[in-house]
């Protein structure tokens, strides 16, 4: 992760004097002076703040027990190997996870995109009676926070025979989403209807519209609703908690979360499970740190 | 068959019909079952004594609301919902001031930006484990204090009464301060440049270009993030159920309604807790809606 880092400070920073323009005749002032320093030494406490606690964790993550017993938590760890991921990996059961948290990703995230892209288009293009209470209803629908109708929605999901099955999951994470809905629906917006038009005056059908014209526009709110639902169903945590209890279920989240039992004084190993499940999303945020912003600040609105 | 596939093709009023129908009819299916069915169950269960099992249950009233009211037990989670405020408003002001420092000219912006945003992103158990590490003993926290001669101060940070509820609650700054920054960041950055430039030029300082221009334009989403901290602090769930389980005076709400509803199995009690909260935050969404419908 430290690699990683670095190689990206230095991007960054070769970026960062490619653009600012030098005028190194200028002179600052005392006060400006005092200013800049204030400003970067506010800036690297609080990112020491946000990298000490996990810093730590990755060093803790290579100890052995008996070196973490006896040392110092920002002491640096004899040997470099790799002893305390594989426990976690192997016997932690996080490769079970890893392909649980898989499949219900892969799974909800074609339907979110199916159903989302859908709904979008049948709204945005065509009048009907029922619009407006729908849409009225998608709206209020966002204020119930999801965790406090657990209690009810248990007694749902168990009506349904699902507890206790990944459905579960994933039906709840289709059913509560009306954020991808209105991303889709602010794209479309934007898609001029004349190419609808053109398509008709060549005998499309509607469904052939979507298809051929819609969609292949509409990759770019794809990409971001995979990329923002994508984290939040991957650190999904109660859900899987409370509706998928059976031990070859667990996901990513809940296996983690199991090291508290057997692993309980075991704290090398829970470190290295922390640094597993972290992994994959500083791999994303690195890579993809656009479209997570954009996404992420777009859903407020 | 051929002339009828041919007149579907023509149709295109029967083709809107369907596709009206086909497309819309899955989402507020879903919508229907797993927002709406639930909301008027948990009204219906909050007036009963159902246990969640037995197949019968008794009309109680108001007696569950009455309890979640007034019994020192129930109203004493919403006093640790106190804690989560606090630290809330310590959070929406570094949000705000980081947001600031990073519109200026800043070198390494990206990494800046990154290093406050990313715990955002962080497994919620993660960040359970994490700050179970920060806090033990001979942990990070104590560590640190050592290091400045300050082991007078070194307490038993999450076994601790008086420090408990703070501790959890703190990690809620270092987990969504970025999410709040991002928000006022891309208010702030929605502001023409230009408009500074001109500022610059009729001589106004930085605190009056803060005052008058950055702060009139993250006013409304200084709102929202309100609204979200309001929300988020009393659905507060996954690190206090990961780092104490809620024992010692650490509950929360939500996790106080699913031990009643699942671990102690008064189901009824727990609907009643969950219609109180969705209320509250009805109320406080309703009064973020009208204050920034008062301004257009």
């Amino acid at each position: 992760m430290n690699q990683n880092e670095n190689r990206r400070e230095k991007e960054i920073a070769a970026q960062a004097v490619d653009e600012i323009p030098v005028n190194k005749h200028k002179h600052y002032t005392a006060g400006q002076i005092f200013w800049k320093v204030l400003k970067y030494a506010f800036l690297i406490l609080v990112s020491l703040c946000t990298l000490i606690p996990i810093v730590v964790v990755v060093l803790g993550s290579f100890k052995t027990q008996a070196e973490f017993l006896h040392g110092n938590v920002f002491a640096l760890p004899k040997s470099w190997s790799f002893e305390n991921y594989k426990t976690a990996f192997i016997d932690g059961g996080m490769l079970e996870g890893f392909r649980n948290t898989g499949f219900i990703l892969i799974v909800s995230m074609l339907g979110k995109i199916f159903f989302g892209a859908m709904f979008a288009y049948a709204v945005n293009r065509f009048d009907f009676k029922l619009k407006k209470p729908i849409m009225t209803l998608f709206l209020l629908a966002m204020l119930i926070p999801a965790i406090a109708s657990q209690v009810a929605t248990f007694q749902i999901i168990n009506g349904m025979g699902l507890f206790d099955t990944i459905w579960s999951v994933i039906l709840l994470n289709l059913g509560t989403d009306a954020m991808s809905i209105y991303i889709f629906l602010q794209y479309l917006r934007e898609i001029p209807y004349s190419l609808d038009e053109a398509a008709l005056l060549e005998g499309a059908t509607y469904f052939q519209i979507f298809r051929k014209v819609i969609m292949p526009l509409l990759k770019a709110p794809i990409v971001t609703i995979i990329i923002i639902s994508g984290v939040g169903i991957y650190n999904d945590f109660y859900n899987p908690l409370l509706y998928m209890p059976d031990d070859s279920l667990k996901v990513i989240s809940t296996a983690l979360y199991a090291f508290k039992g057997p692993y309980g004084t075991n704290w090398p190993v829970i470190l290295a499970g922390v640094i597993i499940v972290m992994l994959p999303i500083l791999i994303l945020f690195l890579t993809c740190q656009k479209y997570i912003y954009n996404g992420v600040s777009g859903a407020v609105k | 068959m051929q002339s009828a596939i041919e007149k579907f093709k023509t149709n295109y009023r029967l083709q809107r019909r369907i596709i009206v129908v086909l497309f819309t009819i899955v989402p507020v299916a879903l919508l229907l079952v797993f927002s709406y069915l639930p909301l008027v169950k948990m009204i219906q269960y909050s007036f009963t004594d159902w246990d969640g099992i037995s197949a019968n249950s008794h009309f109680v009233g108001l007696q569950n609301y009455k309890t979640v009211l007034t019994n020192p037990q129930y109203i004493q989670v919403f006093k640790v919902s106190l804690y989560y405020f606090a630290v809330a408003i310590l959070q929406l002001a570094l949000a705000m001031l980081l947001a600031v420092v990073l519109s200026y000219k800043v070198k390494f912006p990206n990494l800046w930006k990154g290093l406050v945003f990313f715990p955002y992103l962080v497994n919620g158990v993660a960040i359970g484990f994490i700050f179970l590490y920060f806090y033990k003993q001979n942990g990070t926290l104590d560590t640190i204090l050592n290091f400045f001669h300050l082991d007078s101060w070194i307490k038993l940070w999450l076994g601790n009464r008086s420090t408990n509820n703070w501790a959890i609650a703190m990690t809620s700054l270092w987990r969504y301060t970025g999410y709040n920054f991002l928000l006022f960041f891309g208010a702030i950055q929605s502001v023409d440049p230009e408009i500074y430039e001109a500022a610059d030029m009729d001589g106004a300082n930085k605190w009056q270009q803060f005052r008058y221009i950055m702060f009139p334009a993250i006013r409304e989403i200084f709102l929202v993030n309100v609204i979200l901290s309001v929300s988020g602090c009393l659905s507060a769930f996954d690190t206090p159920y990961i780092m104490t389980n809620g024992a010692n005076g650490t509950s929360t709400f939500v996790i106080q309604t699913i031990n009643t509803a699942f671990k102690f199995n008064k189901l009824g009690l727990a609907s009643a807790m969950a219609i109180v909260l969705l209320i509250i935050i009805i109320i406080v969404t309703v009064i973020q809606r009208l204050a920034t419908r008062e301004k257009d």
